[in-house]
């Protein structure tokens, strides 16, 4: 069974093993899903009203029977409703998507266009001193938390320049291009900063073992620029670790935006997911945490789908 | 001991073990209560005052000593850190043992098993988890562990998988030895320097989460000061009391550089392949 087969056949599983570790995590918050749902109201019920509440939600029937209907309203993107909310989950999410889905793609191009020129411009000048800051840059960046980087550059803003970042409210993208991306820098920036340092060392460390390929030398031995070597020669295929890198660290970056949204006050599916949680809001917690890790593995499959593509050596199935 | 040696000898390694032995000597004193001043007690009148003599790291707004704050800051974090490690460690070096050597079914089932775990971010996995639990230490060291289990069983598995195909465990089988000897001795000691190396990588991931989860203020609770709890404390104080968000930030910052420059010096050390490439 070839690399791709076998990662196609694989994904459902794991998508079903997902579903079920969401869905059955739930149902192990102490109490039953009724005072989950009205707190301490339930406490006001009567027996029968308890009943009726438990054959509307479907709560009287064996687990299982749950979870295939659950699973079931998957399909049909029927994620239960928000009991804060008092709306579909899905529809609350998606509302909140586009601020943290823009919050990634920004942080991840923000760690590309400075990772990669930084790892190639170190593993060039390997061991020189200018290798060395890269390098202890990078260690720095990746051993400082996103929520340092955060509160420092707010405070160097607040002090510096006596103002701070637009919290709380968030402007669309399509509706006020600049004013979106004025607000969405620092964020962007706090969040990337640690992806951009693994980038930096990834990319050096692949480009050192490319530049040491014969094709390398062939290419250098033809009388190719230097800069021709690494930046038509060598970079392309340096770049194949970034590329599952980056798609590794997109459902990190999605998961550290619950950090990044909370200190500059976003709204988007990191500080709902969070929300949920405070207020116990058990559904959205449900479908907020499930929609997230769907985002991870789709994202995971097509890297690894392009990736496959694009080597014939993992497409064979060597690997 | 050749180990503490080529340690000392890799320069970064030098500076992730001092950095990481004066972390531990605060983390000790702290714990034992060997602090300049009670890190809970109030000084009422020394509000928010500035790093001084008398109160190396400045006082918080209830005055507070930060300096004792931050050395019992410092043990909190890493008892979290290193028994969230631990857990992960055990379950899955014993996760990564049976799928390789059982193989078959057992290997699929555990591995696609760990492969759910890393379907989801690790902030995000213990969020997750303290949702459930209820917000902690003890769910934070659980919650950690969980989501570092499967890149031990990873770890473990792999090398495992080419080990049990050797000599010297067919012949460990013909002569009739037990499986548990088989699986501590021959497969699990031979484990030993790729462990090493990822535990002490792990120790890095470990506080970063639960400095992330307490800043969020779903790890320690407070009033036990944890580095996160501090600094997320510290956001509505900043531009009247930077002290009290520099220094918790920089100590967690130089704790994560300490494990990760041994980890990399380790892995250069134990791990010939990677000399001299680790960034």
């Amino acid at each position: 069974m070839n690399y791709l087969t076998q990662r196609l056949l694989t994904f459902p599983l794991v998508l079903l093993g997902v579903s079920l570790l969401v869905f059955f995590a739930i149902r192990l918050v102490p109490g039953d899903a009724i005072i989950a749902m009205l707190g301490t109201e339930a406490g006001l019920l009567t027996e029968a009203q308890r009943a009726s509440l438990a054959a509307y939600f479907g709560l009287d029937q064996p687990i299982v029977v749950q979870y295939g209907r659950w699973l079931a309203g998957l399909f049909e993107g029927n994620l239960g409703i928000s009991v804060t909310y008092g709306k579909p989950v899905l529809e609350v999410i998606l509302a909140r998507f586009p601020l943290t889905l823009e919050l990634s793609l920004l942080s991840m191009l923000i760690s590309l266009a400075v990772g990669i020129p930084a790892g190639v411009f170190a593993a060039t000048r390997v061991d020189r001193p200018s290798d060395l800051v890269v390098r202890l840059f990078a260690m720095l960046g990746q051993s400082t938390p996103s929520f340092v980087v955060g509160l420092v550059l707010i405070y160097f803003l607040s002090v510096t320049f006596r103002m701070l970042p637009a919290m709380g409210s968030f402007t669309p993208l399509f509706v006020d291009p600049i004013g979106n991306l004025s607000q969405m820098i620092l964020p962007s920036i706090t969040l990337g900063l640690s992806f951009a340092a693994a980038v930096t060392r990834i990319s050096r460390s692949a480009m050192l073992d490319v530049l040491s390929d014969d094709y390398v030398r062939t290419a250098r031995s033809k009388g190719a620029s230097q800069r021709d070597v690494v930046w038509k020669h060598a970079l392309p295929n340096a770049l194949i670790p970034v590329v599952t890198l980056s798609g590794v660290e997109f459902g990190y970056l999605l998961g550290g935006a619950v950090i990044v949204e909370q200190i500059f006050a976003l709204p988007g599916l990191g500080r709902l997911t969070l929300d949920a949680i405070s207020q116990r809001d058990y559904p959205l917690v449900q479908g907020a945490v499930l929609f997230i890790a769907l985002n991870f593995l789709v994202v995971n499959l097509l890297v690894d789908l392009a990736y496959a593509a694009l080597d014939p050596r993992i497409r064979l199935g060597g690997k | 001991m050749g180990l503490l040696k080529a340690v000392w000898r890799h320069p970064s390694g030098r500076i992730g073990a001092a950095i990481i032995f004066i972390f531990l000597v605060l983390a000790g004193l702290g714990v034992v209560g060997l602090t300049p001043h009670d890190p809970l007690k109030q000084f009422v009148v020394d509000r928010l005052k500035p790093p001084s003599a008398t109160y190396w790291f400045g006082t918080d707004l209830l005055g507070r000593d930060n300096f004792s704050r931050l050395m019992l800051g410092i043990s909190e974090s890493f008892i979290v850190a290193f028994a969230s490690v631990a857990v992960a460690a055990s379950a899955g070096a014993v996760i990564g043992l049976f799928a390789a050597w059982w193989g078959h079914l057992w290997d699929g089932v555990l591995m696609r098993t760990m492969d759910v775990l890393l379907a989801f971010p690790a902030i995000l996995l213990a969020l997750l988890i303290v949702a459930i639990e209820g917000a902690g230490m003890v769910t934070s060291i659980v919650a950690i562990g969980i989501v570092y289990t499967p890149i031990f069983a990873r770890v473990v598995r792999a090398p495992a998988l080419a080990l049990k195909a050797r000599e010297f465990v067919e012949a460990a089988r013909t002569f009739g030895s037990s499986q548990g000897y088989i699986l501590t001795r021959h497969l699990l000691l031979n484990l030993v320097a790729p462990l090493t190396v990822q535990i002490t990588l792990a120790l890095a991931w470990a506080l970063l989460t639960e400095s992330g989860l307490s800043f969020l203020g779903l790890g320690t609770q407070p009033p036990a000061p944890s580095l996160g709890v501090m600094l997320a404390e510290s956001k509505s104080m900043m531009t009247r009391a930077p002290w009290l968000m520099i220094f918790p930030g920089l100590t967690i910052m130089l704790a994560i550089l300490g494990f990760n420059l041994l980890g990399d010096a380790l892995r250069d050390i134990l791990d010939p392949r990677t000399q001299g490439r680790a960034a």
